[in-house]
């Protein structure tokens, strides 16, 4: 086909090939490990064959857009890769593809980009057949091969990298190639925390969706505004809402041609999630679900008929929320109960859809006991969890978490929900829950975390600062008697409002972790990944 | 075979051989119940099982016998028995629990020869009441040659510790018998403190001879190191979150549990002492942390 354009087929080749080399490995980077080398190629197949009869309209401007880009692209590669790809395909070139006129493009566009791939899919198509360059090919692309697997790149993630302007640009790339937008940060960040996103209520990124959205589904745009505006809130509320909004995209996908479902479905979600990740982070519980859904969707066999498929995953999905969430709420619910005895005074903090169920049940079962429902700014999740309790009929006190030490000494055991817990047996909650187990500690009453097994996370970290969520500060402006104080916040250059969404407990402040798989001590946690791995 | 008869055999094995730890002597009584049970199928069989552990554990109401069934009924029914015909399964079940048996009698001698090393030459020790596994410690470590001297607490209500002091002296170690009280003020001239264990529970703590917690305590106020000895058919399914947490029928004798109606008025035999006093623990399976009892209870029972 690149014989059959008539155009200067050679020079694209030798000016493109070097492109080829760094648009790749561009391309694994920002991509990540999601996509292989195939999928990638049948990428660049599909929009191949979308664009081919555009490909007269593009003349030589193309060819220079991407000489510049190669220029451009050069710099920001670690050093690392450049000297090999530079080193390599110098034998072969013979024309000068790197211009020194690098001419600074911010970003790449969408018809560049499909150009760019057309040419790639071009060169390749090319150095297959032609023998001459067949060898002197292999021998450019092992070197570029050999530094990526000598040197496993160790990627952080994203959303705790803000202050790097390297990774902000990489992000902007990735999210521009998927056309998600970008959502801007919002108001001074304090900076311990200026390694972290902050965005504002008022500005969802749903506002810069075009409408119709062509590349996000509606349901997800629908998931992703109920985030941003906290109107889903909840590790389990999150999670079920994510896995119904997949189950709409998968009833509603239908299969390109020559496109395999396994693979291609996998792709589509790619900017979804990235879409819904900017409108709230992901949540360890999301992130495991959507591994369960990637794994399941990538192993559908390629002989199974579309419908076939489709009602599989549903199931699949079903499946999921069935045994991870509602059964195993139903498990520890059982456990907890048998730690509940009559005349037990129990403490709660927030509301975790779990611990309210726990004590909901416990009540049915006869148990006599009391609840003190602890609160605090500025969500005050507590009176959801106590409007929930009363109404079932159970004893409740409501306090502020300011009153914990002159409430705990009446306290007999607490009970705490959890977002994830961690690798190291760290458990990861809504912020104020590791002040809790302090204070409980210090009284030497019983802290039993009540988590299910979907949410325990491999990642290891020692303190809340690392890796953290920060909220809308102008949540904490208050109105109170016709003031509203901190009104004008931002206008005083040395004032900085932190609201902070998750901390970080460590095991020695937690008695019991109760599970679906049984009671465990905290320092449990590696063993049950270890055998959850295993069963898989 | 009735459970009048599984109760006297019982009674008979502890009665000829009084080293034997209530928890072997259950599993044997259990094994020979299993060898003359009669029933048709295999839940029968299973049930005829639990029935009979439930009434060791009235018997002796210790948290071993309790632990020590459930995982010897684990144990055999581990081959998950496909084999059509039930007398075969049976048979496959008896070989199964002999095994078991044979494992776990020779557990006390392995736990000796771990825990032995770790009592240096002039060590002072002090442990609680009687527990045969420190007893076979102690014996190895005599046996090796090391000079050191031994406290043993009284233990009241019932003095087992002069028991201890006298199975000591028979081994010329030279030990001593102190008050329950002086466990404080003794603290400071021991170099380590070795006790044993009834059952040993999910969160890595103990289930012991009320006592074992306060000289845990006092022991972690003097940094001295506290180590249990104990096999790993104790190994339990309980988490007790504190000393009200315990079962009521472990914490007091058998018959007691069935005569007497107002239990605040009685005794209780036992304590829990939480992972966070404890060193380490000495067991069949090696010498383990607290934190890694969970790890092996995960493997034992999962």
């Amino acid at each position: 086909m690149a014989d059959s354009d008539g155009r200067q087929v050679d020079s694209i080749n030798h000016s493109t090939e070097e492109d080829v080399k760094l648009q790749e490995v561009v391309q694994a980077k920002c991509e990540g490990k999601e996509l292989t080398k195939e999928e990638k190629q049948r990428l660049r197949k599909e929009k191949k064959q979308h664009k081919k009869n555009k490909k007269d309209d593009r003349g030589p401007p193309e060819k220079e857009k991407e000489k510049e880009k190669a220029s451009v692209l050069a710099p920001s590669k670690p050093a690392t890769q450049s000297p090999a790809h530079k080193a390599a395909p110098v034998p072969v070139n013979a024309s000068a593809s790197e211009s020194p006129v690098a001419a600074e493009k911010p970003a790449k566009s969408k018809a560049e980009q499909r150009a760019e791939r057309r040419a790639r899919q071009d060169t390749e198509r090319a150095s297959k057949q032609g023998k001459k360059e067949g060898g002197q090919q292999s021998a450019s692309s092992k070197p570029k091969a050999t530094p990526n697997e000598l040197q496993p790149v160790k990627r952080l993630p994203e959303h705790i990298q803000v202050d790097d302007p390297a990774a902000l640009k990489k992000l902007a790339k990735k999210l521009e190639r998927q056309q998600v937008p970008l959502r801007s940060d919002y108001g001074y960040k304090v900076s311990l925390f200026s390694h972290l996103h902050q965005y504002s209520r008022k500005n969802p990124p749903t506002q810069q969706i075009s409408i119709p959205a062509t590349v996000i589904h509606p349901s997800i745009v629908r998931l992703g505004l109920q985030y941003s505006q906290g109107i889903i809130a909840g590790s389990n509320a999150r999670s079920v809402a994510l896995l119904h909004a997949f189950k709409q995209v998968i009833q509603d996908y239908s299969t390109p041609p020559n496109e395999e479902l396994s693979r291609d479905l996998v792709n589509k979600l790619s900017p979804y999630i990235s879409f819904l990740s900017q409108c709230r982070p992901l949540s360890a519980s999301m992130g495991n679900a959507i591994k369960h859904i990637k794994k399941e969707i990538s192993n559908i066999p390629s002989q199974c008929k579309e419908e076939e498929a489709k009602r599989r995953l549903q199931e699949c999905i079903d499946s999921y929320i069935n045994e991870k969430i509602i059964l195993a709420s139903e498990a520890i619910s059982k456990y907890a109960i048998e730690k509940i005895s009559d005349g037990d005074v129990i403490l709660v903090y927030g509301c975790s859809s779990l611990v309210n169920h726990i004590l909901c049940e416990a009540f049915e079962k006869q148990r006599k006991f009391r609840v003190i429902v602890v609160d605090s700014r500025p969500r005050l999740e507590g009176r959801e969890a106590l409007r929930r309790l009363v109404k079932k009929g159970i004893r409740c006190t409501y306090v502020l978490i300011s009153a914990l030490s002159y409430i705990l000494p009446e306290v007999s055991k607490v009970f705490l929900g959890a977002h994830a817990l961690l690798a190291n047996g760290y458990v990861m909650s809504r912020v104020g829950t590791s002040q809790i187990a302090l204070v409980a500690k210090a009284y030497n009453v019983p802290v039993l975390v009540c988590c299910e097994t979907y949410k325990f996370c491999e990642r290891v970290q020692t303190d809340s600062f690392v890796s953290n969520e920060l909220d809308d500060p102008d949540d904490l402006i208050v109105t109170r008697n016709g003031k509203t104080h901190l009104e004008n916040w931002q206008t005083v250059k040395s004032l900085g409002l932190l609201n902070l969404v998750y901390d970080v407990t460590p095991p020695d402040f937690v008695d019991l972790v109760i599970t679906d798989l049984g009671m465990i001590p905290c320092t449990s946690v590696p063993v049950v990944l270890r055998v959850k791995n295993v069963d898989q | 075979m009735e459970e009048a008869e599984l109760v006297e055999y019982f009674r008979a094995q502890i009665r000829e051989d009084p080293d034997v730890a209530s928890a072997v002597a259950a599993i044997r009584s259990l094994l020979e119940f299993l060898k003359r049970d009669q029933s048709e199928t295999i839940l029968g069989l299973r049930e005829n099982m639990t029935k009979a552990i439930h009434r060791l554990e009235e018997t002796d109401s210790s948290v071993a016998v309790s632990s020590g069934g459930e995982l010897f009924l684990r144990f055999i029914s581990l081959t998950s028995l496909e084999h059509p015909d039930l007398s075969q399964c049976k048979n496959v079940m008896i070989e199964r629990g002999e095994l078991f048996l044979k494992k776990i009698s020779l557990s006390r001698g392995k736990v000796g020869k771990l825990c032995h090393t770790f009592i240096k030459d002039g060590a002072k020790i002090l442990t609680h009441s009687s527990s045969r596994v420190v007893l076979k410690v102690l014996e190895n470590a005599a046996a090796d040659n090391k000079r050191f001297t031994v406290y043993v607490t009284e233990s009241q209500p019932d003095s087992a510790g002069k028991r201890m002091a006298q199975k000591l002296g028979k081994l010329n170690i030279p030990v001593t018998v102190v008050l329950d009280a002086v466990v404080g003020y003794i603290m400071e001239k021991v170099d380590l403190v070795i006790v044993g264990a009834e059952g040993v529970v999910e969160s890595g703590g103990v289930i012991n001879k009320i006592g074992t917690y306060q000289m845990a305590v006092c022991s972690k106020a003097h940094n001295k190191p506290f180590y249990v000895v104990a096999e790993s058919f104790k190994f339990v399914r309980l988490y007790p979150l504190n000393q009200q947490d315990v079962p009521d029928r472990f914490k007091y004798k058998a018959d007691i549990l069935k005569t007497v109606k107002d239990l605040n008025q009685e005794h209780p035999m036992i304590d829990y002492t939480p992972p966070s006093l404890i060193t380490l623990l000495f067991t069949d399976l090696g010498v383990l942390t607290p934190s890694a009892v969970s790890d092996e209870l995960i493997k034992l029972y999962l």
